[in-house]
């Protein structure tokens, strides 16, 4: 009994070098960290940055959406804000109620579905993904703008189709396709 | 009068304090440097890298943010204990710097007492870290300060029979002839005759500067920062300092007296003394990065249940060998 | 509030000053928190001490209150999915699963095979990354610096593969009434095939720094002492039931899922002290691979989320029920009451970390301090959790 106490004390005090041996053996390897801003991690791509709009394939100044306001309404901390284009004011003909129609197609010059404005608070977002998933038409996504910084709270509440111009016409000029 | 003031022992000791304090204080700014790349690169991290080539001026950029700190008293505190506690802490450590041997030529005074004037004057730490604690008119630091007490009481005296052991058997409590005694080869030095007394020597010292495993009075994750978590700025800067102060008295001393001081193979100088030095600091920082803290009541036993007769019946058996043989 | 400089007057808050009524002689008056390094959150004790050891103790909750069970009332059913990513985001999934259960039971909603495997492996990964965090913050709170990062680097991991699936790190909202709302790719499989050997690499590592450390044992053997009957007193669950010797495990005694054809066993010790708490969760992390193994051996093809699942409008049928789910912390469970509208009536968040919190202030008198913060680590608390 004597002699496994004494030897018990013994693999004590060994645990103590065994664990020395550990971070030893890790000083001197390689760090693990990845080592910001001289390199980048690489799994951007599947990790979501603000939302933003996902340009038709034939005309890419304009969103997909249809301003059918479900992401407005879906959204659960109410960071999205979609305002309508209203119909055009016909000068010749009489003019019609700015009344976008609801499911329908309307061949009368109605209000086109599309926003006008498509307002984002990036500072309430919890980018759930909600918006995306109810979202009809697929017309929002998760960008990889995720280095976003800014020391105005004013820079976070965007204007997701203006923005989606700006890269548009970026791109025009560039000549390449926009992400 | 002039006689008095150019006599060569004077003026010996006016440069050996200015000369300590240079020592002392770029020291601390490589410790500082030394701690954090270490304890980075055992965490799998780079450690300081922005300020110079690979951080190398982290610590100026550090010591320039201490300094420019508020220095803040909280409502309610002791002004004059609580101001005056940073000092005591970091200038008693250039005092105990003056026995120490770095080569023949480099020892700021030869004393015939030198081990007993670190000894004695190492225990003035512990009266800092009282008047910090106390001073602060904070709980916290009060229950640090408290820690801080029984922990430095308790342990000096294994460090001090460990030590003891080591002049016995080299017959003198003057630094310098105990590295005299020791010879240039690793296995002529005093570790290998006095194996036991290293050991104890070193917990202890671990234990005197307050150090992981034995860091309770400034216990992180327990007392938010135990005896200084009032200091702000230069303040803390100089606690800050007096610790790494400390770290290197401890590892000096144990150098010269365990380690064979400036003696080395191929030849013999200052540089095998820091060389050694920061070795001892090294496996220090180590331990820092490895263990988790040790309770209280498991550290003060520690001290009483082991370390002490443990030194004590080295240092018995080291008086019965020297007397016989 | 403005304070009277008096200072014979002074005692603290409305907490501390109650608290105080019941002073001994001689004994000092400490809040330990809300600001403190390892109370894991934002908990606040209150703690009467005789030098070093504790006469009484008493938590202070609420610091982190943010109304989710009233936001509940305020959202739909698929609207409320990212809160329950939040109020233990250590181990959302768990969360995400007891809601999503409970909305499933009031619909009768059906979930197909491939999400339930979907959901076995997603939420098992996530508790290896809350118990891999947990080891991390427990060896911090005790003064090792350098666990947590070995831990972080597997963590890391863990949330890369989670990562690529869900688009989250920390906060999941990742399950659906009716499924899951992405499927898997082949490379996450693969990746998941391939963390399994990477981690079983690594445990040894731990055991060798940590479990054999002798200064780590003497912290935390026999140190809070735990007795079954205290546990059924409280309610508490999770490694801290396991720990006592009672091997109870949700997934066992009130089978959800697919963990009935799963094999795995229920570790527990007997030694009813923090040291039996951390072998428990050292010894879930193995279970948690079996299990992965076996999900990814039998993961059929099919859907991730069942045809007619609820859209944003959906209403749920009048009704109320329960579901719990075994979390890293106990016993998650959800109690939804549904008056048959869009929104629910009441939705109750049962939290494991509530119930093993309420137990400290028995556990924690005639202590040491140090041994407070070994204990209140080993219950492995998650501070929002509790307040929620």
């Amino acid at each position: 009994m004597e002699a496994a106490h004494k030897l018990q004390g013994l693999r004590d005090l060994w645990s103590l070098i065994r664990g020395l041996q550990i971070t030893g053996d890790a000083l001197f390897r390689r760090t693990v960290t990845v080592h910001y801003p001289r390199r980048e991690v690489g799994n951007l791509a599947s990790f979501r940055g603000p939302i933003k709009l996902v340009p038709r394939p034939k005309e890419p100044l304009k969103p997909k959406c249809i301003a059918c306001l479900l992401c407005m309404q879906t959204c659960p901390s109410g960071c999205i804000t979609v305002v309508r284009r209203k119909a055009p004011k016909l000068a010749a003909e009489q003019a019609q109620p700015a009344a976008a129609a609801g499911d329908e197609k309307v061949k009368k010059p109605a209000a086109p579905k599309e926003p006008e404005r498509f307002l984002y608070d990036y500072s309430l977002c919890s980018l759930c993904g909600l918006c995306a998933e109810v979202c009809p038409v697929q017309s929002i996504c998760f960008s990889s703008d995720v280095y976003m910084v800014s020391q105005r709270r004013e820079e976070f509440r965007m204007d997701l189709l203006a923005k989606l111009q700006e890269q548009a016409g970026a791109a025009k000029g560039s000549g390449e396709k926009t992400v | 009068m002039l006689k008095i003031i150019f006599t060569e022992d004077f003026i010996r000791i006016i440069l050996a304090a200015v000369s300590v304090m240079a020592f002392v204080g770029a020291n601390g700014l490589v410790l500082v440097y030394m701690e954090r790349k270490l304890a980075g690169h055992i965490q799998r991290r780079p450690g300081p890298y922005e300020v110079g080539w690979h951080g190398l001026l982290q610590p100026f950029a550090d010591a320039g943010k201490l300094v420019g700190k508020q220095l803040l008293m909280p409502d309610g505190a002791d002004a004059l204990l609580y101001w005056l506690a940073p000092l005591v802490s970091f200038l008693w450590v250039l005092v105990l710097f003056i026995p120490i041997p770095f080569s023949p030529a480099l020892t700021a005074y030869d004393m015939d007492l030198g081990l007993v004037l670190i000894l004695a004057f190492a225990g003035i730490n512990l009266l800092a870290l009282c008047m910090a604690g106390w001073g602060s008119n904070n709980k916290w630091s009060l229950l640090g300060a408290a820690r801080a007490v029984a922990q430095s009481v308790a342990y000096e005296i294994p460090l001090l029979l460990a030590v003891l052991a080591v002049a016995f058997a080299s017959g003198s409590l003057n630094l310098s002839t105990v590295v005299q005694y020791q010879g240039v080869w690793p296995w002529q030095w005093n570790v290998i005759i006095q194996p036991l007394a290293f050991v104890v020597y070193f917990i202890c010292a671990v234990a005197e500067t307050n150090r992981a495993p034995f860091d309770l009075p400034e216990a992180e994750s327990e007392l938010t920062a135990g005896f200084h978590t009032e200091y702000s700025g230069m303040a803390f800067g100089l606690f800050f300092l007096a610790e790494y102060a400390n770290m290197i008295v401890v590892c000096a001393l144990a150098t010269a007296l365990f380690l064979g001081g400036w003696k080395g193979p191929l030849s013999s100088g200052v540089w095998w003394f820091l060389a050694k030095m920061y070795l001892l600091l090294f496996v220090m920082i180590w331990i820092r990065w490895t263990y988790p803290r040790v309770r209280f009541d498991q550290l003060l036993n520690i001290n009483w249940k082991w370390l002490l007769p443990i030194s004590l019946a080295n240092l018995m058996a080291t008086a019965l060998f020297v007397k016989i043989f | 509030m403005h304070y009277d400089l008096n200072r014979e007057q002074i005692s603290g808050d409305v907490y501390t000053s109650r608290f105080a009524q019941g002073q001994s002689e001689d004994t000092l008056i400490l809040n330990m928190g809300p600001q403190h390094p390892s109370t894991h959150g934002v908990l606040r004790v209150i703690l009467e001490l005789d030098g070093e050891y504790i006469l009484r103790a008493e938590p202070v909750l609420g610091y982190l209150h943010r109304m989710h069970e009233a936001m509940a009332e305020n959202r739909t059913y698929l609207q409320y999915m990212p809160n329950m990513g939040r109020v233990d985001y250590v181990h959302a999934l768990g969360w995400n699963w007891a809601y999503v259960g409970a909305v499933e039971r009031l619909g009768g909603i059906e979930v197909p095979r491939r999400a339930e495997f979907i959901r076995v492996i997603t939420c098992e990964l996530n508790r290896i990354a809350s118990h891999l965090l947990w080891w991390g913050t427990y060896l911090l709170d005790l003064g090792a610096f350098t666990p947590i990062m070995y831990a972080f680097e597997d963590r890391e991991r863990i949330l890369d593969i989670l990562q690529s699936v869900s688009g989250s790190r920390l906060t999941y909202s990742f399950y659906r009434p009716g499924g899951v709302a992405f499927d898997l790719t082949d490379d996450f499989l693969a990746e998941v095939r391939s963390f399994i050997p990477h981690l079983r690499k690594r445990l040894p590592m731990y055991r060798v720094l940590v479990t054999d450390n002798i200064i780590f044992r003497h912290r935390c053997e026999k140190v809070g002492e735990l007795p079954l009957e205290m546990c059924r007193r409280y309610g508490a669950t999770g490694p801290v039931l396991r720990g006592s010797g009672l091997a109870h495990d949700v997934r066992r005694a009130e089978p959800y899922g697919v963990y009935p054809e799963l094999a795995f066993e229920i570790p527990s010790e007997a030694t009813c002290d923090a040291m039996g708490r951390y072998l428990v969760r050292m010894a879930e992390l193995e279970q948690c691979l079996n299990i992965l193994e076996q999900a990814l051996a039998e993961i059929p093809a099919g859907e991730h989320l069942v045809k007619g699942a609820p859209r944003p409008r959906w209403k749920a049928p009048a009704g109320e029920t329960y579901f719990a789910t075994e979390g890293a912390r106990g016993k998650i469970g959800v109690h939804l009451v549904s008056d048959g509208s869009a929104t629910p009536y009441r939705c109750k968040l049962r939290s494991p970390s509530f119930s093993n919190l309420s137990l400290f202030a028995e556990l924690a008198t005639g202590i040491l301090l140090s041994d407070a913060v070994s204990i209140l680590g080993s219950l492995d608390l998650v501070i929002p959790e509790i307040d929620r």
